[in-house]
């Protein structure tokens, strides 16, 4: 069923000859990731941007259709690649609730420690290139500094620095141990300082607020209607955070305050982001002293979880369910029902609605795109804009391509 | 907290309600559809549109329908959320938009469009939005392949001298 494209551009009618368009991507240094704009602009001022997307489309919803719900982790932490770890919590956050499974209370904690991880992993991306966009190079190598620290840390749990596949059904790949649990200590006793230093190169200075300051303003009533979610919505006075408002892992346990702003321009955003890696930092030192000993994956006699290796090679019993649970047809009993479950994700709401069918995968599982939804807002955000605040609000928007055309 | 008896009262006993875990789900016939979706944002401050989305049924053990289109609400004031199904079925389907609703439902209908082929009457600008515009077929349908030759192997190869 064919449809006519409506007039996507202003047209050049004679009263109009001084209007030009701009190409922006897919390739260019700012929108860091593949997006492209068609900017309609008079001199400097934009006066229509149309978002063109799906440059990195690769079907990943389609390949959840296919792949079962262990091995779809592989796909989902390579939606938003700022923060992997929050997108497999984010999947089997979703996957758990489908299947009713209750974590230990090992895992809930130790997946709470590595979604803030990631949360501090993602602003310390975003907030770096925001200022490398608008100037200032130093606050992103510092930046970029603690998030090799991130990296390490991760990489001593999963045995990988960035696509860590490290959830698994009602667990964990492994467990952590003492070694790890120092390396995050040393991290939390080492950030603030690095953190005080890009304050204070960032947040009184005078370009950086200038640049940023009543640019992108979105007000309360609009990021509702336009469904913006996280520092986002935050930023514009929506207050509502998952991790308070339906708490999930062990964020009920914990102590820590939702960052809003009233301001809702691209400053706003900024001061959230960096409030809100404060809170991250206190929720991480309270947990990390917290954390419950115990299995870290749930029981295996729930048929749930693959049985420890050694039951595998040297007992019967172990190798048989070891075999049903990587066969898609007899692992996991799914209810034939339909489940929507949202995380917090850094970004915003990261939720996955799961249709499932008997077998070990889903029928349909949509994922609630973050980046894909603010993306949305972004030709009502930038109009009459100059040109080069459209670097400000892409940046303050945190569109990341790879979960945007998935 | 919306009851059904509500919904009932005023759009008819066509409307059903089920519960999963903590997600509740109400089922509503695709003519009532806005109506319903109106109601549930003025009259209950459902203000929030989380997503919308469609599931493909072809071939699923005792579906009905073809296609569900799944709208997922939000109260952000109170935090109730609630989901809303309407099914469609070939060789037409569609349903009304609602961008006249929430405005982040533009975007949203779009893909649901680009990938299932299920259109929404009265959006203001219904495109592909992830396949190109030349893409003749609607991926995330069941009848869809996942590999195969096809369509990408058929897209104009353009060199740099004509470029």
């Amino acid at each position: 069923m064919p449809l006519s494209p409506v007039e996507t551009h202003l047209s050049e009618s004679a009263d109009r000859e001084y209007v030009w368009t701009l190409n922006f991507g897919p390739q260019h240094p700012a929108t860091h990731t593949t997006l492209r704009l068609v900017l309609t602009l008079d001199g400097e001022k934009v006066l229509k941007a149309v978002p063109y997307i799906g440059y990195l489309h690769s079907g990943f919803e389609k390949l959840a259709e296919h792949l079962d719900f262990n091995q779809y982790v592989t796909i989902a932490d390579r939606m938003n690649y700022l923060s992997p770890l929050a997108n497999e919590i984010a999947w089997h956050h979703s996957v758990e609730k489908l299947l009713g499974i209750e974590l230990t209370p090992r895992c809930r904690y130790l997946r709470t420690i590595l979604a803030e991880l990631m949360r501090l992993h993602d602003h310390l991306l975003n907030l770096g290139t925001t200022a490398l966009d608008l100037g200032g190079f130093t606050a992103f190598l510092y930046f970029f500094q603690q998030r090799e620290h991130i990296y390490d840390i991760v990489e001593l749990a999963s045995g990988q620095r960035f696509h860590t596949s490290y959830t698994r059904v009602g667990g964990v790949l492994f467990d952590v141990n003492t070694d790890w649990v120092n390396r995050v200590r040393k991290f939390i006793r080492e950030f603030p300082p690095v953190y005080e230093e890009v304050d204070r190169l960032l947040t009184k200075n005078r370009i950086f607020v200038d640049r940023t300051q009543g640019i992108g303003y979105l007000s309360r009533e609009d990021a509702i209607n336009l469904s913006a979610t996280g520092p986002v919505a935050r930023a514009s006075g929506v207050e509502r955070d998952l991790r308070r408002d339906d708490p999930y892992l062990a964020y009920n346990d914990l102590d820590f305050d939702v960052i809003c702003s009233r301001g809702g321009d691209c400053y706003a955003r900024y001061l959230v982001r960096m409030q809100e890696m404060l809170e991250s930092l206190k929720i991480l030192e309270q947990a990390i002293e917290n954390i419950p000993s115990g299995p870290v994956n749930i029981d295996v006699a729930s048929d749930m979880v693959l049985p420890p290796k050694p039951a595998v090679y040297r007992s019967i019993e172990g190798l048989i369910q070891h075999f049903e649970m990587v066969m898609p047809n007899r692992s996991h009993h799914v209810p034939r029902e339909q489940v929507y479950a949202a995380t917090e994700s850094p970004n915003g709401e990261l939720g996955f609605y799961i249709v499932g069918n008997d077998e070990s995968r889903a029928w349909r599982a949509r994922t609630r795109p973050p980046s894909f939804i603010h993306f949305a807002m972004f030709p009502h955000m930038i109009r009459d804009h100059q040109l080069s605040d459209v670097v400000a609000v892409l940046g303050s928007l945190n569109i990341i391509a790879a979960e945007l055309d998935r | 907290m919306v009851s059904l008896a509500e919904l009932q009262a005023q759009f008819g006993s066509g409307i059903a309600e089920r519960t999963f875990r903590d997600n509740r789900f109400i089922d509503v016939p695709a003519e009532q559809l806005l109506n319903v979706l109106s109601a549930l944002k003025t009259q209950f401050s459902f203000n929030m549109l989380i997503d919308i989305t469609a599931v493909d049924w072809l071939d699923y053990e005792g579906a009905t329908d073809r296609f569900s289109v799944v709208y997922l609400l939000l109260n952000v004031d109170s935090g109730e959320r609630i989901t809303v199904r309407a099914a469609v079925n070939l060789p037409d389907p569609a349903l009304p938009s609602v961008c006249s609703l929430w405005m982040g439902a533009d975007w949203m209908e779009r893909e649901v469009y680009d990938m299932f082929g299920i259109s929404f009457t009265d959006h203001p600008d219904l495109r592909r939005i992830l396949m190109p515009e030349e893409f003749s077929a609607f991926p995330l349908r069941k009848d869809y392949p996942l590999k195969g030759r096809g369509e990408r192997h058929n897209f104009p190869v353009i060199t740099r001298s004509e470029g």
